[in-house]
């Protein structure tokens, strides 16, 4: 297992360097001017001072040597400057990190938590009216936007109970009752889709598994229905599903980006909105940059705890 | 015992009978069927917008904020714009973005997907890898990040979703090309001598469809949203088009006020997202050779 694990360590190298080449290109060669931007608001700044920092900021060297630059910095834990608060990038990322961190485990609890039971039963009660109207339930879970499931939310409870929400992140530690309270609407808003791709998935890998041998097997030696679906069939549906699941955790490092804009959550994705809005060159590649480091050292958690559940998969 | 010989002359016996008008049985799917029909009215309100529309959608010439009433079937927004001709109008919006976005993926995709497939070796390795740096971005942030740098239009809204897509279309395009090629009738046409052209259009293309039918038909749900989504950010189409998206933005503002500008433009979303979805679903029960065994 430590070789497996090894192995797959090793093979990020590759991915993650050809990341951040990607990251950096698109910041150099998409239209603008990084000069422009810090001194676009200064009349004063003619073009010998421009020519100044440009040279300061090494911005007329080749691109391959701005780009071994940046890497270097990056390795040394530096990613920079935030052009618009003057903070350094790492500690901007690092404060916010908690929160979309956060949201993301607590919507993948909510989601998960009803989705497992209503796949099983949907696969169970094969072709009835209770599975064709779970199926209905999931598409139309797919089908809503989450930032619409928020704003709605945020109607109801403001209208409803007058509750606004607050626009400083309460610590999970310093008030978890606080912190919560906060943090429970904007999740259950991101939940509702995971929860409908969550279910299908259950339901799929359930009539699959539910047709292998084995079940046959257990059914015929008498187990009871009971212990033939839950011991034996969804032990082994839910290792695709755990897979699905994981994903969505990665794919929320960002795309909670519109949850935490609707309810003033100071996360990650937000961070990086306001950096692009900004042109905030620097806090942008970092954002986009930790956001897919983390993406992917999840993705590969994910594949470990395959490898750990299935054993087939380990030989291959 | 007498009806059963009496069918057997008339030999009838195995054979569904089945009025000319029903469709064949694999094409039954009641969920598909829905999805096709929403789907048609979707494109036909954006087809004939200007004739389903009462209004000018850009007039501010009523009151502000009105509730849905029969003059406003929908109400109208903060400058008293009608909220129903905006939503007939945006459905133009939402199909264009989705459907070019789609395209796009669609054709880069497709390209370097055969490309790497028909070619394999070196090409196919070096292809796959950039898919795969691609593929470990988080797609919504790779859409708001080329968006945002391009400048916030609804064409780079559209070229920012096609580029996202785009990698997911060469990795299906690459495995089916890959089974494809394996299968006598493409030997067969090299035997003959056919060109690489003429086995790739002839003989690879035509074999690849049916599971990139299914693909596009899901892959322009999630166009959709994310175009309503980089233009609830205002990322996407820009103000004062009407976008769903952008309407959903801006109904935040006044919502406690005037409910209805935030339920409608969401609705709107929801039902053609859906339709694209029910379509997808009963698609792929009927392309998709493994699940027809069922």
């Amino acid at each position: 297992m430590g070789l497996f694990i090894l192995r797959r360590l090793l093979m990020l190298i590759p991915t993650l360097l050809g990341m951040s080449v990607l990251i950096f290109l698109m910041l150099r060669l998409l239209p603008g001017d990084i000069v422009d931007i810090i001194v676009g608001a200064d009349p004063q700044a003619d073009s010998a001072a421009r020519q100044r920092l440009r040279e300061a900021m090494g911005l007329d060297d080749p691109i391959p040597v701005q780009y071994v630059r940046w890497l270097g910095d990056l390795l040394r834990g530096d990613p920079g400057v935030s052009l618009r608060s003057g903070k350094p990038v790492g500690q901007i990322l690092w404060q916010s990190l908690p929160i979309t961190v956060e949201l993301a485990v607590l919507a993948v609890l909510m989601a998960t938590v009803v989705a497992i039971p209503l796949g099983v039963i949907s696969a169970v009660k094969r072709d009835t009216g209770m599975d064709f109207g779970a199926r209905v339930a999931g598409l139309i879970g797919l089908s809503l936007p989450n930032f619409w499931i928020a704003t709605l939310l945020l109607l109801f409870t403001s209208t409803q109970f007058g509750w606004v929400p607050k626009t400083r992140y309460i610590s999970l530690f310093d008030d978890p009752l606080g912190n919560l309270k906060q943090m429970w609407l904007p999740a259950a808003a991101i939940a509702v889709q995971l929860m409908a791709i969550e279910m299908r998935m259950t339901r799929t890998t359930m009539l699959e598994v539910l047709n292998q041998d084995y079940i046959r097997t257990a059914r015929a030696k008498g187990l009871r229905d009971q212990v033939v679906v839950y011991r034996h069939a969804l032990r082994n549906a839910l290792i695709p599903v755990i897979t699905v699941i994981g994903f969505q955790l990665g794919a929320l490092m960002g795309s909670s980006a519109i949850i935490e804009v609707i309810f003033g959550l100071n996360g990650v994705g937000y961070t990086l909105l306001q950096a692009i809005f900004n042109r905030d060159y620097p806090l942008v590649q970092a954002a986009v940059l930790y956001l897919a480091i983390v993406f992917v050292l999840i993705n590969l958690v994910v594949d470990v705890l395959y490898a750990v559940l299935d054993p087939r998969i380990k030989q291959a | 015992m007498s009806q059963v010989t009496e069918a057997m002359t008339l030999g009838r016996v195995g054979r569904q009978v089945r009025p000319w008008w029903a469709l064949p049985k694999r094409w039954r799917n009641p969920i598909g069927i829905v999805g096709a029909i929403i789907v048609l009215l979707t494109v036909v309100t954006a087809v004939f917008a200007p004739v389903i529309a009462p209004y000018d959608p850009d007039a501010q010439d009523h009151d502000r904020l009105l509730p849905p009433s029969w003059s406003n079937l929908m109400g109208t927004d903060e400058l008293g714009r009608d909220t129903f001709s905006r939503i007939v109008f945006g459905a133009r919006v939402s199909l264009q973005v989705g459907v070019i976005a789609v395209v796009i993926a669609l054709v880069v995709g497709a390209a370097l997907g055969v490309a790497a497939g028909f070619f394999g070796g070196r090409l196919d390795a070096w292809l796959m890898r950039v898919v795969d740096i691609l593929f470990a971005f988080p797609g919504l942030v790779l859409a708001i990040v080329i968006a945002g740098l391009l400048g916030a239009s609804r064409t780079n809204a559209m070229i920012a979703i096609g580029v996202v897509y785009a990698p997911a279309f060469a990795r299906v395009v690459r495995g089916s090309v890959l089974s494809v090629m394996s299968e006598p009738y493409v030997e067969a046409g090299r035997v003959v001598g056919a060109s690489n052209a003429r086995l790739i259009a002839q003989h690879v293309l035509p074999n690849i469809v049916a599971p990139l039918i299914v693909m596009t038909t899901v892959y322009l749900s999630s166009a959709i949203l994310a175009e309503a989504g980089l233009s609830f950010l205002g990322l996407g189409t820009q103000p004062p088009e009407p976008s769903w998206g952008g309407m959903l933005n801006l109904a935040r503002t006044y919502m406690e006020i005037s409910p209805w500008m935030a339920i409608f433009p969401g609705l709107a979303i929801m039902i053609v997202v859906l339709g694209f979805n029910f379509l997808g679903d009963g698609l792929r029960d009927v392309l998709d050779p493994r699940l027809k065994m069922n």
